[in-house]
């Protein structure tokens, strides 16, 4: 199915099912802890292997020489694969940076060197510690980005520029020029990434857990140099990816190599301690932001230029990106640098460029606001933009960024907020409450679905999309159940295996408006089907109550057909939708109390107001906003993978070192949707949320808390060893 | 992990003389720290010696009014019992504010006061470290190191770990005294004090117990009173290491002791500090951390550490 214009009246606007509270299908698969993740899934293959990692402990250099002999003798080990005696392996995509196994090279701190295979766990592990390496280590140069930022904040050639800012900012009789930065981020899932892989007859099937399964499939075929039909990849259940299992990791090349040698199935996963490095994280940047605005508070001149480091061949984080169409303001400059840094591999976390891009320019903005005396909604407000500020023949598709300001401010009771810094006081507390202006993309990508409808007038729903904790299940049931005229518990949703049709995968906050899409094409088929099996015209048919309705009779799905109807399309979008901008938008308010002597931190209430088309199921997508919140809640007050500069690395190796919130850190959060569709951005006029639930939360809480001291931080996370020599006597 | 052998102790004083035969031989009663250490090969016993069944899990009262307590009393009994909780009021606390719920109901007396320091270079055997292999550097001095965590006082050029407990500080306020058998079967009472030792330049060297030693109980004195308080500050509201923690006993007459957690190799008082209570916080730190040496990332636990004090006394 091509969509080529936006969608008109539909359907889905009519919806019995789709866009109603539905509780999550796997919900009591995962509460029972029977819903099977790639390691526990003992039934998949016979006789299955344990290997055990062997990491490199160094940031940079090669391996001189590797002694497995006595891990080779140890009870239960079949045998120990090291990378040297490999060799050089392709590279598994574009998008992996640092190589994942193979050869002498070592480009960062626990980059995967050997694995041992043994029968069970306990020996491979104890095999592992006794793999001998030697390294000739290189020297790993400068891990300072701040030194890296004041070598180049000064070159601007290759800016993106719209009018002239320099002269714009110069004439403007308001202005702020002011400096962030934001610290490494792990991604921190709950599930380490873990493979089982099993080789049968010169073809690989990879049991894992991975968000997207075409690029798996792609990724392990070239890295083994396979061709893609002898790849299977299955992946139905993942324990929380945020972007990190985007792309195969050093788990499913370490099973896959195993089992290749040792002729039978292997499983890997990552330990916990060696997660931190040998997988990828969100990098570090350093942000300045220069705004100029005329006394009533209209942006004339706005600038947003950064630095992220990256691996050699990375990508950094593009702090940059939402700052070129979120506010009005005539004269924009916008640059990124990147400073090649020998740190482990930096990719994409959940709100790539945005998370971090808005914990700046949402404190940015607020301080401007400060400076104009102006109320940071009605300072937002004003520089609210319909169109893309640097091509404003280029309108956005639906944007009501306004209203979620002036709603959230409603229901938050903005009206009523601590005005003036330090001066709100409960007990030891000091009360703040801050905002921020949320923004991400609105992307969708091609996805294609099956749909089987059985004899006993059972719908099953085959595609290759994930669910990484999302609700997919259960929205593509609600989906198929819609067109098809059945009950959500009439739909079976299988996912997450290549063996079914490509999809859109889960990244981006694409994945469910685009497979959405790809099952409503695919249910569609199946109208066609039905209708072709029944010989007659789909115009003259109904689906509902589980029956086709022609227009004398209404026969039931059970019995219509002795055997199995099968129907396969997919959903590709055309060049219309990027002729606009598709995005998606909110606004976050949040309550603190900051410890008037210690400075701790505490948030009291949150609030979200987002605005992203049609919302598929306000249970599932509610679960993706606060969770998001619940992630901003951590980047703003401890999230921090510090870097040892010496040796580059992330010292911090399991969840107690890296901290990300407790139950106890969250309070009471409220969620509001607005009531508003995009039909540029697919047949069900629907855009993701579960970025969007992330971006400007910190920034919320930044503010909050210098709404509550009345001590301005530009540093994250903000934590009390930043302010509390500043912080007022109490 | 290491293959080890296993034995269940049949009491505290046998279990102390097959400790000292067996060489690297070592107790286990919770496990909940020694079991993460031996996956990860920084502690290698090659038996373990089993001590949860030996008789050691009563509290017991003393005739001086106290309490005895068993060594494998966990630490969920103990900041449950009623004694504790009317008497001990900080004890209470400090324990209620380490690991979690789980943790708490496994860890047990003298396992807390044995944990091993939370330092990451501790934690991360490719890197140098003197506790854990001695002579190899340490990890967190160096110049672009992580060392925020970490300690502010006591320290030496050799090590800046810190004691992770938040019990032991209560009961380094509370002059707790612990009762430990030797394997020749005599039993010795040391000072909660001269439990830990300074790093100095043996940072392997923790505590004063000689080799097989094992920690029976840990006696508090008869209840000393006053208003009792456990303030832990940390980045989040829950199982998190204390950046700074603070266990107050402060009576009528403002007279009292002050105890501190997370910046010291062991539970930090000093009785020339407690004498300053009378007056004010910022008296009490200029005595307790006088002589500190912390890092750039760590020097803010010296002010936060005085606030915090401040916060307790209700100092406006």
């Amino acid at each position: 199915m091509q969509f080529n214009t936006p969608a008109g009246q539909n359907l889905f606007d009519d919806a019995k099912v789709v866009g109603k509270p539905t509780t999550r299908i796997d919900g009591p698969l995962k509460v029972t802890g029977t819903a099977p993740y790639a390691y526990e899934r003992h039934d998949v293959a016979e006789g299955q292997l344990v290997g055990y990692p062997v990491l490199a402990t160094i940031a940079k250099g090669r391996i001189t020489s590797m002694d497995t002999d006595t891990a080779k003798a140890m009870p239960g080990v079949l045998d120990v694969i090291t990378a040297p005696e490999v060799g050089e392996m392709p590279s598994p995509s574009d998008m992996n940076v640092a190589p994942l196994f193979g050869g002498k090279e070592i480009a960062q701190y626990h980059q995967a060197i050997a694995v041992v295979v043994a029968e069970t766990f306990e020996q491979a592990r104890a095999a592992a510690a006794k793999v001998q390496t030697e390294y000739e280590v290189d020297e790993i140069g400068s891990l300072d980005l701040q030194a890296a930022w004041e070598d180049v904040m000064d070159d601007r050639s290759d800016a993106t520029r719209v009018g002239d800012f320099e002269a714009a900012f110069e004439s403007a009789p308001v202005t702020i020029d002011k400096t962030y930065t934001t610290p490494s981020h792990s991604h921190a899932m709950m599930e380490p990434p873990a493979s089982i892989a099993q080789w049968d007859d010169g073809k690989l099937t990879v049991w894992t857990s991975n968000q997207m399964i075409e690029w798996a499939q792609a990724a392990l075929a070239k890295t083994f140099e396979l061709d893609a039909e002898d790849v299977r990849v299955d992946s139905p259940y993942i324990g929380g990816g945020f972007g990190v299992k985007l792309f195969v990791r050093s788990d499913a090349i370490l099973a896959a190599q195993a089992a290749r040698r040792v002729g039978q199935a292997v499983k890997v996963a990552m330990p916990r301690p060696m997660v931190m490095n040998n997988t990828a994280h969100r990098a570090s940047t350093i942000q300045r932001i220069r705004i100029g605005a005329t006394r009533d508070g209209q942006i004339t001149a706005i600038a947003h230029e950064a630095i992220s480091h990256a691996m050699e061949g990375g990508s950094g984080e593009n702090a940059i990106g939402q700052t070129r169409q979120f506010y009005a303001g005539d004269n924009r400059l916008i640059k990124m640098h990147l400073a090649t840094m020998a740190l482990p591999e930096e990719n994409a976390m959940r709100a790539p460029g945005e998370a971090a891009g808005l914990m700046a320019l949402e404190i940015a903005m607020d301080e401007m606001a400060e400076e104009l005396g102006m109320d940071p909604v009605a300072f937002r407000v004003m520089n609210d933009t319909q169109v893309d500020p640097e091509d404003p023949d280029k309108p956005f598709s639906e944007r009501n960024f306004v209203e979620c300001l002036e709603r959230g401010a409603d229901a938050f009771g903005w009206a009523d907020r601590n005005t003036a810094p330090g001066a709100t006081r409960d007990g030891d507390w000091l009360i703040g409450h801050g905002l921020a202006g949320a923004y991400r993309g609105g992307p969708a990508m091609a996805s294609g679905a099956r749909i089987r409808l059985t004899p006993q007038g059972q719908v099953i729903v085959e595609t290759a999309m994930t669910d990484i904790g999302t609700g997919s299940y259960t929205i593509l049931a609600q989906t198929a159940a819609e067109v098809l005229g059945v009950t959500a518990e009439d739909v079976e949703v299988r996912l997450g295996d290549s063996s079914y049709p490509d999809s859109a995968g889960s990244g981006g906050q694409w994945g469910a408006a685009s497979s959405t899409a790809g099952v409503y094409a695919a249910a569609v088929a199946m109208r066609q089907a039905i209708a072709d099996h029944l010989g007659k015209d789909v115009e003259d048919l109904s689906f509902e109550d589980a029956s086709v309705r022609t227009t004398d009779k209404q026969i039931p799905l059970a019995g219509l057909s002795d055997t199995e109807i099968v129907a396969e399309d997919s959903i590709e979008f055309g060049d219309f939708r990027s002729e606009q901008v598709v995005s998606t938008f909110g606004a976050h308010f949040v309550e603190v109390g900051v410890n008037a002597y210690t400075g701790e931190t505490r948030l009291r209430r949150m609030l979200a107001v987002c605005d992203a088309g049609r919302i598929l199921n306000p249970i599932t997508a509610r679960s993706q906003v606060i969770g998001g919140m619940v992630m901003g809640v951590g980047a703003a007050l401890m999230e921090d993978a510090a870097i040892d500069t010496a040796r580059g690395f992330f010292p911090a190796h399991d969840l107690a070192g890296y901290e990300v919130p407790v139950h106890a850190d969250i309070p009471a959060q409220e969620v509001i949707f607005l009531d508003t569709l995009d039909p540029a951005s697919t047949p069900l006029k629907a855009k993701g949320v579960g970025e969007l639930g992330l971006c400007g939360v910190a920034a919320a809480v930044a503010n909050a808390v210098y709404n509550a001291t009345g001590v301005r931080v530009r540093d994250y996370p903000v934590t009390l060893d930043r302010f509390i020599d500043r912080l007022p006597s109490a | 992990m290491r293959s080890f052998s296993y034995e269940r102790a049949v009491d505290p004083a046998q279990a102390a003389a097959r400790a000292a035969e067996i060489p690297d031989a070592k107790f286990i009663g919770g496990g909940t720290n020694l079991l993460d250490l031996m996956k990860l090969e920084i502690e290698t016993p090659i038996h373990l010696i089993d001590v949860r069944d030996i008789g050691l899990t009563e509290i017991t009262e003393t005739e001086e009014g106290g309490l005895r307590i068993g060594a494998q009393v966990t630490n969920t009994d103990l900041s449950a019992d009623s004694r504790v909780r009317r008497d001990y009021p900080v004890l209470t606390r400090a324990i209620a504010a380490g690991a979690s719920g789980q943790i708490r109901n496994k860890a047990t007396t003298a396992g807390n006061l044995l944990q091993r320091t939370r330092c990451p270079y501790f934690y991360d055997p490719a890197q140098p470290c003197n506790k854990r292999a001695p002579g190899s550097g340490c990890g967190a001095l160096t110049e672009g190191a992580f060392s925020r965590q970490l300690g502010v006082i006591g320290t030496s050029e050799t090590c800046i770990a810190t004691h992770p407990s938040d019990m032991a500080v209560a009961m380094r306020a509370l002059d707790a005294v612990v009762e430990t058998v030797t394997p020749n079967g005599m039993t010795r009472r040391i000072a909660i004090e001269d439990l830990h030792v300074l790093p100095g330049q043996t940072p392997e060297q923790e505590t004063a117990l000689m080799p097989g030693e094992l920690i029976t109980h840990v006696v508090l004195p008869a209840p000393v009173g006053g208003q009792q308080a456990y303030h832990k500050v940390r980045d989040r509201s829950s199982y998190a290491f204390a950046l700074v923690s603070v266990a107050l006993i402060q009576q009528a007459d403002g007279t009292g002791a002050v105890a501190l957690g997370g910046v010291a190799p062991k539970p930090w008082r000093r009785a020339e500090a407690d004498a300053e209570l009378p007056n004010g916080s910022r008296a009490v730190m200029a005595r307790l951390l006088e002589g500190a040496s912390p890092t750039e990332e760590n020097a803010f636990k010296l002010t936060l550490a005085e606030r915090t004090l401040a916060a307790m006394l209700k100092e406006g």
